[in-house]
């Protein structure tokens, strides 16, 4: 007995003390005090130094906070409870805030530095006007290969994966979306299809391709691929840029039917209460010199036109990441299907996964 | 002398903890398995339930459930039992939970690397001559992951029954001249079951829901109830036949209470 | 009991601890890479470690984790232990009540993380430090629960009787004659509390907010970008300063005749 209060109050006091320690740093980070503003972002998805720029620019103190999936992400600030001034979700999930009414308007008259971003990103479907939403980096899905283990093979259309000789080598993206978009848009329908039928279609023409897949993964997908595990695998460019870096000998590639273009995209949550700074944070963003450094950092392909001429030329001219308006016009963004399409997409996938 | 209810004045906390965090939950699940994607009261999630999609995931849960729990069993007793008979027995029974503490993505990236092709695995296999295989993404591979991150909490249960034997029941048995499998049999292993049975159910019913790693190291060629029930909060958002399935791991959990019976004592 | 393991029982456990600790010395050994990944060594370097010295934010988030850890699997600990003691005394009703006691354990983390939030805004409650270390200890009461019960079955029930007819009170009963004999299970279900703690990330992801966050949402959100190696390094540090703290504990407990399964010896 003796011994069990001894080590509880040992086991009470270190929490004591530790408590006393992160009080003390809250305080010397300024957390504590009263001009804050929290960013709600994906981890690592930004030049954490920016932030310590801004703050001295603005004399805001900034609480960086993470998730991990747009839908949680969602569910959080739906609840509330939290006092996020930024978020930073995918593109289809700003219809889905919009529609519950989660999203503040932006004001552009405090956005001067909006005007840098390239046109073929403003204005679009899910934020006509970008009345919520200012684009934040951007980018496709396409074929992620290793010319080295597959010599002599080239990709350009989606077709390309049903090549019998790529037995067990393909990895697939987790996402009803991507991988039932690929079977839609290999047989020439556009992955926002509605019609039941096409949907059916599409499932059984990926059926036929389940003998070269070899597994469906997640963000491991970069691991796998820079350790040699796998030949090919679908991808976002961002993830295959990342990844291109680590092991030289891949190619990336967006297949001639049309793909998805993609975008995140800085917006301010209805449980803001520094809408002032929000906006502040949005249009220092935009600046055209932060957003190169920003776009260093993160290496995703950034919307900002002016900041290209601060970036490297081998990565701006790199047509893979920065494809020409030609390509992008045959890319299309996903759109919102409703509740009851997604679960449609997403038991058809989850039939497919039981294969 | 003191009354009845100050005698059990010490279990309201666990009471309290039952009503808030598990009542009130279970009821808030239940409540969302009626609701159908457009909030409407409906069965219609019931009548999902049904059709052979779920009804294979629940075929295909419990069969890994139970293989992860007998082979960490087949594995955790003997070393239970070896730890027992080293000299520091209690420090290296901690360095058996120590590992436990590490991130749990951070072990499954670690075991890609070890499992890939060109990882440290198959450079043994080849070293001792049966060659490289494919690792990854496998039964093997999962339900040996699933094996490592479960086996401290077999362990830990067994090792407290074997350490709390009394040495001369053993040595009794020897004495009367039974052969180590019978002293084991019979007196060993009945002792311990209730250790035994401890960590099973606190392996079998954990194994049940399991998800991330059907992902990270079985490549989604294993999915189980969990996955599913991830799926539906995270992806479709359709919290309603999530719920529904979380009803049906409930259910199944007090099923198997039921069956393994506490109500018998071990010995 | 006595005898020595044998040569094959030497090898099974090396075995054993091999294979616990192989991933761990994989993390460890790519901490040390100047590549950026997991992958392919390409040289060594200290750097992440250097950039972890001046990363305040990634401190507060440890000491916050270890914080949660230690209150959370203390306090679930003394309720869970008084728990199982209720509900070994329990004549009728035992399954049931174990069987609820069991739901938050078979629960994906999801379900709980999203019913614990709604019962938070529900109740109006400010999510942060007090939201998050209510959640862990209510997911880490049914493990204590199942870890302690086991030494009580074992325990003999005239031994309570007989303390009662000597006049013990309540308290003594407890004290004197319950706790010593389940100590070691008490202490199971720290450590295993403990491990749910610094494992969990849906729970914590969604009952946190207000610049609360610990080490597991930070990793699971760096998932996308790719997890950065400095996360290798401060595993590497605490996986040695833990291995520390064991070693000195272990030293001081030998010296003091204690235990830390606190063995009951006869």
């Amino acid at each position: 007995m003796k011994k069990l209060m001894t080590g509880f109050i040992a086991i009470a006091l270190v929490s004591a003390l530790m408590l006393v320690i992160i009080d003390r740093l809250n305080a010397a980070q300024g957390y504590s005090g009263a001009d804050t503003l929290t960013v709600y972002n994906w981890g690592d998805y930004i030049d954490m130094e920016l932030i310590d720029r801004f703050e001295e620019e603005t004399g805001i103190t900034v609480i960086y906070e993470t998730f991990d999936s747009n839908e949680s992400m969602m569910t959080k600030v739906q609840q509330g409870g939290t006092t996020y001034d930024i978020a930073v979700p995918s593109e289809y999930m700003i219809e889905k805030m919009k529609e519950e009414d989660l999203l503040v308007e932006l004001d552009h008259e405090k956005l001067p530095n909006l005007k840098y971003i390239d046109e073929r990103f403003l204005d679009l479907a899910f934020d006509e006007g970008n009345k919520y939403s200012v684009p934040y980096f951007w980018g496709t899905v396409g074929i992620l290969y290793n010319p080295e283990m597959l010599p002599g093979k080239t990709f350009t259309s989606w077709d390309d994966l049903w090549d019998p000789e790529l037995k067990n080598e393909i990895l697939l993206i987790d996402g009803a979306r991507e991988v039932m978009g690929m079977g839609l848009n290999s047989l020439g329908y556009s992955l926002n299809d509605t019609d039941p039928e096409h949907l059916q279609e599409a499932l059984e023409k990926l059926q036929t391709l389940t003998p070269n897949v070899k597994a469906i993964v997640g963000d491991e997908n970069k691991l796998l691929m820079a350790n040699n595990e796998a030949a090919v695998a679908l991808a976002w460019s961002g993830d295959a840029r990342d990844i291109m870096w680590e092991n030289e000998a891949l190619d990336y590639v967006v297949p001639e039917e049309g793909s998805n273009l993609w975008f995140d995209n800085m917006v301010i949550p209805k449980t803001s209460d520094n809408i002032e700074g929000a906006h502040q944070f949005i249009n220092f963003m935009l600046d055209p010199e932060i957003a190169a450094i920003n776009t260093e950092y993160v290496s995703y392909s950034t919307p900002n036109q002016a900041a290209l001429d601060y970036l490297p030329e081998e990565m701006v001219e790199d047509e893979r990441f920065y494809p020409s308006s030609e390509l992008t016009e045959r890319l299309e963004v996903y759109e919102n299907l409703g509740q009851e399409m997604l679960g449609l997409y997403n038991e058809l996938f989850l039939t497919f996964k039981m294969h | 002398m003191d009354n009845k209810f100050l005698r059990n004045l010490y279990m309201v906390p666990y009471a309290v903890w039952i009503i808030v965090f598990v009542i009130a939950p279970i009821l808030l699940v239940l409540y969302y398995s009626f609701l159908d994607i457009h909030g409407n009261f409906s069965l219609v999630n019931y009548e999902r339930f049904f059709t052979s999609v779920y009804l294979k995931l629940t075929l295909s849960s419990f069969w890994y459930a139970f293989l992860i729990t007998l082979i960490s069993l087949l594995v955790a007793y003997p070393t239970a039992y070896l730890l027992t008979k080293t000299k520091h027995k209690h420090l290296w029974l901690l360095l058996i939970i120590v590992p436990s503490w590490i991130n749990l993505l951070l072990k499954a990236y670690a075991f890609i690397g070890i499992f890939g092709a060109y990882g440290a695995a198959n450079n043994f296999l080849e070293f001792i001559g049966i060659g490289s295989r494919q690792l990854l993404f496998t039964d093997f591979s999962f339900v040996f992951v699933a094996v490592y991150i479960f086996i401290p909490f077999m362990i830990l249960p067994i090792f407290n029954a074997l350490n709390s034997l009394n040495p001369t029941l053993i040595d009794a048995a020897n004495d009367l001249g039974a052969s180590r499998w019978t002293t084991f049999s019979k007196v060993i292993f009945p002792l311990t079951l209730n250790g035994v049975k401890t960590g099973c159910q606190v392996v079998f019913i954990p194994a049940l829901s399991l998800f991330m790693l059907t992902r990270l190291i079985a490549g989604n060629r294993v999915i189980t109830l969990g996955t599913a029930i991830e799926q539906h909060f995270l992806v479709t958002q359709d919290w309603g036949m999530g719920s529904t399935i979380a009803v049906f791991l409930i259910l199944i959990m007090f099923l198997i209470i039921r069956l393994t019976g506490f109500r018998k004592r071990g010995a | 009991m006595r005898e020595k393991p044998s040569a094959a029982g030497k090898t099974f456990l090396i075995i054993v601890f091999s294979i616990l600790y192989a991933p761990i010395f994989y993390l460890i050994f790519y901490s040390f890479n100047s590549g950026g990944t997991m992958s392919g060594f390409e040289g060594f370097t200290l750097d992440w470690y250097r950039e972890l010295l001046g990363d305040t934010r990634l401190l507060i988030i440890v000491l916050n984790t270890l914080v949660i850890a230690l209150l959370s699997a203390l306090i679930a600990t003394i309720i869970g232990t008084f728990g199982a003691i209720g509900i070994h005394s329990l004549k009728k009703n035992k399954g049931s009540i174990l069987g609820l006691n069991n739901v938050l354990i078979v629960s994906p983390d999801v379900i709980i993380g999203a019913s614990f939030l709604i019962l938070f805004t529900i109740a109006g409650m400010r999510l942060g430090f007090y939201s998050v270390l209510l959640s862990h200890i209510a997911f880490s009461i049914p493990i204590v629960v199942l870890l302690v019960l086991p030494k009580l079955a074992e325990m003999n029930p005239s031994l309570i009787d007989a303390a009662r007819d000597l006049g013990a009170s309540s308290w003594d009963v407890f004290t004197k004659v319950i706790f010593p004999y389940i100590t070691p299970g008490i202490f199971a279900g720290f450590f295993m509390a403990l491990t749910y703690s610094l494992d969990d990330f849906a729970v914590t992801f969604f009952v946190t907010g207000n610049g609360f966050s610990t080490l597991s949402v930070e990793i699971y959100s760096m998932a996308r970008q790719g997890i950065s190696l400095n996360i290798n390094a401060l595993s590497t540090i605490l996986f040695l300063f833990t291995i520390l703290l064991v070693g000195i504990y272990y030293m001081l407990t030998q010296r003091s005749g204690l235990r830390i399964g606190g063995s009951f010896r006869r």
